[in-house]
């Protein structure tokens, strides 16, 4: 077995598991914005936990991509190309997404934000089912022919998986945020995120479970499949940590669930990166659809320096703002008049 | 429209618009980040406010380069897979680097910087700044690298058919990107320089407008207050700090620019000379730059193209330093092309439909005659302007003419019409090429791509057509918002960017309320205003 592209195979499941972990709870925490928040201090508060980080969670996304890219071309070509609706509809997803928390407070109006939260929440909603779908997909496999394309039209890729896939992350995305709320804010907000997560867990991680054990039943090997079984323990524990009120293990659980259940789905796909469902000769696997030693070696050096900076850079930030938010931290709305507007205003002297 | 034009349309749209965003990030966000520190030396109030209000405005488009920029990255493998395959070996590469030692960076300092005025320290606060802006000038390094590549490939080897990077020194010291980057980092300031000089252009003239501030019998400002928050002296002191600051920038932004597109021009000479050739509508060969060509400069064989007005020697002088060496035109150009790389698509199934049609080696002439003019003309006029308004506003203010002020204002525009013609002009000017080949003896001569057969074939056309329809539309209306914030956060003035000067007695202590450091009874819980 080649080592270089194992390497980078395992890179690309850390760099796609770290954006679940990451990129998860704001996604969550953004479809909580319709539905669990109540009213408008409520929707900044949960803006306001994510907000110094939703940006830098989304970079492991963009990473994800084009470190494919550079260690998997025909993995990142066939894959981007064969799934092209679903892609673009997760980046229109993206774009509002991003508009939107930089914009909502921008103006005070009621209807100006019930736009952007709608945009928020289903940004948030469609690009965790279409990254879901899309990474399910990698692993059950698309209609290629020998080059690698798809064949069969623009919705070829339809099928059972593409919805579990989607539905197990918007599933932990929810859970995963419940636990980030209940760990970064206080108050009613708090002690409702802990309620809901409670009651939640077992519906919300069902599809990512049945994604994780479909795949050992397609190709599984002796650890993944136990890998599977400690995710559930995972889960278990997380439940538990949170009905006693333990919300930091509570969340770090979670985490580990998702560590063991990705090493079990990635692990079981290993070594195919993307098969075929037409002909397992056209399976891209990290021999066939790799980059060269030569650009692997220096993107490996690369790696080793950057992805310990960012972690620690990042892990900074989580710090620097690691007190908890609630109501009473959200400030009036800020409104100022043109200066125009303001002559009328002035006192005449 | 087959799928090869709607791709090609969709990327020229979705570059151009996501480069709309991208200058202004770079060039104001080192504005600030020097504002800020003259703020952290001085302790003077206006850089103060200054930061915050440049700052404000910094922050809306700052993320609509972000939203667009991940269309760019994920556009490679959904329109032009097929691209992406044949270069991914060295093209990922600097995407990656990017995205790991550029995008983290900037993403995460700002958020610190948007979020931390009062959990950081002063100093810390600053440095974030600081990090982020040298993050994006990175991110910009690392994608013209990207780009360069594609323009003059460097450090491969072509392997069963592909090419595979040997030499990544190569590739990142590419000739081609160490000029290109300086040159797309000044266009970015002078984008900033406009910018700054047209808003405080406004805002000063709405002061003497509105009767705050008055000129003496010589012309010499006197400025005044109004009672309402943020129209007071030292709003006064903001606007003509900032408009100094922004002519000069636009100034020193358009030398710099001149210099390294000198420097440009001449390796494009040797490493692109159907290019060079096309800039200048020069069919035949010779020595003079046309300062006017008549004609269809567009068709393709040259023949009713006459230059009106040539200045001998100059594009000699643009090619190679002198005034007499033969630049090769487009004629003699087009049978070597034809020579060395055929004369019709080679009978391969990645052509498609397109495969045995006959290659055009000579790009849009209209376009990169005229993206050429646009790009010097554009960014030369907004450097006059920028010393013309030194010059009108040395008694410190503007004069009051509203006819002026709209010129100033519309002014902001040109340096954003010489970086989009610039673009245009070098992309389509590498036409029929997506990855051009190099004549010269440091590149690779059979490195090369036609665009014909970079895009993806799995796709249909009605995907590719649906997406242009989609993004374009989604960009239009995205466009409308920012704009229409900018505009109402630049209306608002300072307090637009500035609670505190609405919502807490002003002059005093807006010092402290800005930069208080952690611990101080408070601090923290309205860290939330200046963002969400
Ligand atoms: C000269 C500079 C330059 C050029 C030519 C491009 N960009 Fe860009 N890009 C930037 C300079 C930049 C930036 C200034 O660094 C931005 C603007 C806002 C931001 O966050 O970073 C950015 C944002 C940005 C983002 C979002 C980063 C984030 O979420 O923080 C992505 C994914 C890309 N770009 C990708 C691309 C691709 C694939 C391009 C090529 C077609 C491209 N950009 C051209
Ligand atoms: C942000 C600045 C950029 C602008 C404004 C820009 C503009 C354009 C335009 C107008 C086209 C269409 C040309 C045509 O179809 O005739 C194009 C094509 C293209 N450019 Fe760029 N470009 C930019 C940066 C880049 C960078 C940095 C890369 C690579 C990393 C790149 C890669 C490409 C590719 C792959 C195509 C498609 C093939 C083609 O039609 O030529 N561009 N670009
Ligand atoms: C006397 C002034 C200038 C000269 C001689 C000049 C020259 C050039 C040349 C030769 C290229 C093409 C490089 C290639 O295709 O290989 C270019 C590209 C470009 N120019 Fe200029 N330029 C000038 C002014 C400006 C100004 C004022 C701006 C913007 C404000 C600008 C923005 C750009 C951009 C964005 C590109 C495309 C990116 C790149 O290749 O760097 N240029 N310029």
């Amino acid at each position: 077995m080649e080592l270089l592209p194992t390497i980078w195979f395992i890179v690309i499941a850390v760099l796609w598991t770290g954006y679940l972990f990451l990129e998860g709870f704001d996604l969550g925490v953004g479809m909580l914005m319709k539905g669990f928040a109540r009213n408008n201090t409520e929707r900044r508060v949960l803006l306001n936990t994510i907000g110094p980080v939703w940006d830098g969670n989304e970079v492991w996304l963009i990473t994800a991509g084009a470190a494919t890219f550079a260690a998997f071309p025909l993995w990142y070509a066939s894959l981007f190309s064969a799934l092209y609706l679903p892609l673009l509809l997760v980046l229109v997803a993206l774009i509002f997404r991003a508009v939107a928390f930089e914009y909502r407070g921008k103006v005070d109006t009621p209807r100006w934000r019930a736009r952007w939260d709608w945009a928020i929440a289903l940004g948030s909603l469609v690009t965790a089912f279409g990254i879901g779908a899309a990474l399910a997909l990698s692993t059950t496999g698309l209609p290629l022919n020998a080059n690698g394309d798809r064949e069969g039209g623009p919705f070829a890729w339809f099928n059972a998986y593409a919805v579990l896939g989607g539905l197990a992350v918007v599933g932990f995305s929810l859970l995963h945020g419940l636990a980030f709320l209940a760990l970064k804010t206080d108050g009613d907000v708090r002690h409702r995120a802990r309620r809901w997560f409670v009651r939640l867990l077992p519906v919300l991680l069902l599809p990512m479970a049945g994604w994780a054990v479909s795949l050992q039943l397609l190709s599984g090997k002796a650890w993944t499949v136990a890998a599977v079984v400690a995710a559930v323990v995972a889960a278990a524990v997380a439940w538990a940590f949170a009905r006693k009120g333990a919300e930091g293990r509570a969340f770090l659980s979670l985490g580990v669930f998702l560590l063991l259940g990705s090493a079990s789905i990635f692990g079981a796909a290993f070594p195919v990166v993307l098969p075929s469902t037409l002909d397992p000769a056209f399976n891209l696997t990290i021999s066939n659809a790799s980059s060269s030693n030569y650009t692997l070696g220096l993107m490996s050096i690369v790696a080793c320096i950057g992805l310990p900076l960012v972690l620690a850079y990042q892990a900074w930030t989580y710090w620097v703002f690691r007190r908890r938010v609630s109501a009473a931290h959200i400030p009036e709305a800020h409104s100022f008049l043109p200066a125009i507007a303001a002559k009328a205003l002035a006192p005449k002297d | 429209m087959d799928a090869l034009e709607i791709a090609r349309w969709q990327f020229g749209i979705t570059t151009v618009y996501h480069f709309m965003m991208v200058p202004l990030t770079i060039g104001l966000g080192l504005v600030v980040a020097v504002i800020q520190a003259l703020w952290y030396r001085t302790g003077k109030p206006e850089y103060l406010r200054m930061t915050k209000f440049w700052g404000k405005l910094f922050l809306i488009n700052f993320i609509m380069g972000v939203a667009t920029g991940i269309v760019q990255e994920f556009q490679f493998g959904m329109a032009w897979s097929e691209y992406s395959r044949f270069v991914g070996d060295v093209f990922g590469a600097p995407l990656a680097l990017e995205a790991l030692l550029a995008f983290f960076v900037e993403s995460t300092f700002l958020g610190l910087w948007i979020f931390g005025w009062k959990q950081l320290k002063r100093g810390v606060h600053l440095a974030c700044l600081w990090i982020a802006v040298i993050g994006s000038v990175f991110s910009a390094y690392f994608i013209i690298v990207a780009n360069s590549w594609m323009q003059h490939p460097v450090g491969v080897e072509m392997i069963n058919g592909r090419p595979v990077m040997t030499d990544a020194w190569a590739v990142f010291t590419n000739n081609t990107a160490l000029v290109a980057v300086p040159h797309t980092l000044f266009g970015a300031l002078a984008v900033a320089g406009a910018f700054l000089l047209g808003i405080a252009w406004y805002h000063l003239w709405r002061r003497r407008h509105d009767g705050i501030d008055t000129v003496d019998a010589v012309g010499r400002v006197i400025p005044g207050e109004a009672a309402i928050p943020g129209r007071d002296r030292a709003d006064h002191a903001v606007w003509i700090r900032s408009l100094r600051i922004g002519a000069v920038v636009a100034m020193i932004s358009f030398a710099g620019t001149a210099i390294t597109g000198d420097l440009q021009g001449k390796l494009m000479f040797e490493q692109q000379p159907m290019k060079m050739a096309a800039a200048e509508a020069a069919c035949h060969d010779g020595t003079g730059f046309s300062v006017l060509s008549v004609g269809n400069v567009g068709s393709k064989n040259c023949d009713d193209v006459v230059a009106v007005i040539e200045v001998p020697g100059i594009l000699s002088f643009l090619a190679k330093g002198d005034f007499s060496t033969e630049v090769k035109g487009v004629n003699s150009l087009l049978d070597q092309y034809k020579a060395d790389y055929g004369t019709h698509l080679p009978d391969n199934p990645i052509y498609g439909d397109r495969a045995g049609q006959e290659i055009q080696y000579v790009p849009v002439m209209e376009v990169t005659y005229w993206g050429f003019r646009m790009m010097i003309g554009f960014g030369g006029i907004a450097a006059l302007a920028a010393l013309v308004a030194l010059w009108a506003t040395r008694k410190g203010t503007v004069p009051a003419s509203r006819g002026l002020m709209r010129v100033a204002v519309f002014g902001i525009l040109a340096p954003f019409g010489a970086n989009a013609a610039g673009w245009i002009f070098t992309e389509m000017g590498r036409q029929p090429f997506v990855v051009a080949p190099n004549p010269d003896p440091s590149g690779i001569d059979q490195v090369f791509m036609f665009t014909a057969a970079a895009v993806s074939p799995g796709v249909s056309a009605g995907e590719l057509l649906t997406s242009l329809v989609v993004l374009t539309a989604v960009y239009a209306v995205l466009l409308v918002v920012e704009v229409r914030l900018l505009v109402k956060y630049i209306r608002g003035g300072v307090v637009s960017a500035m609670p505190e000067l609405v919502h807490a007695p002003a002059d005093e202590n807006e010092d402290a309320t800005g930069g208080g450091g952690p611990g101080k009874p408070g601090a923290g819980d309205d860290v939330l205003a200046f963002a969400y």
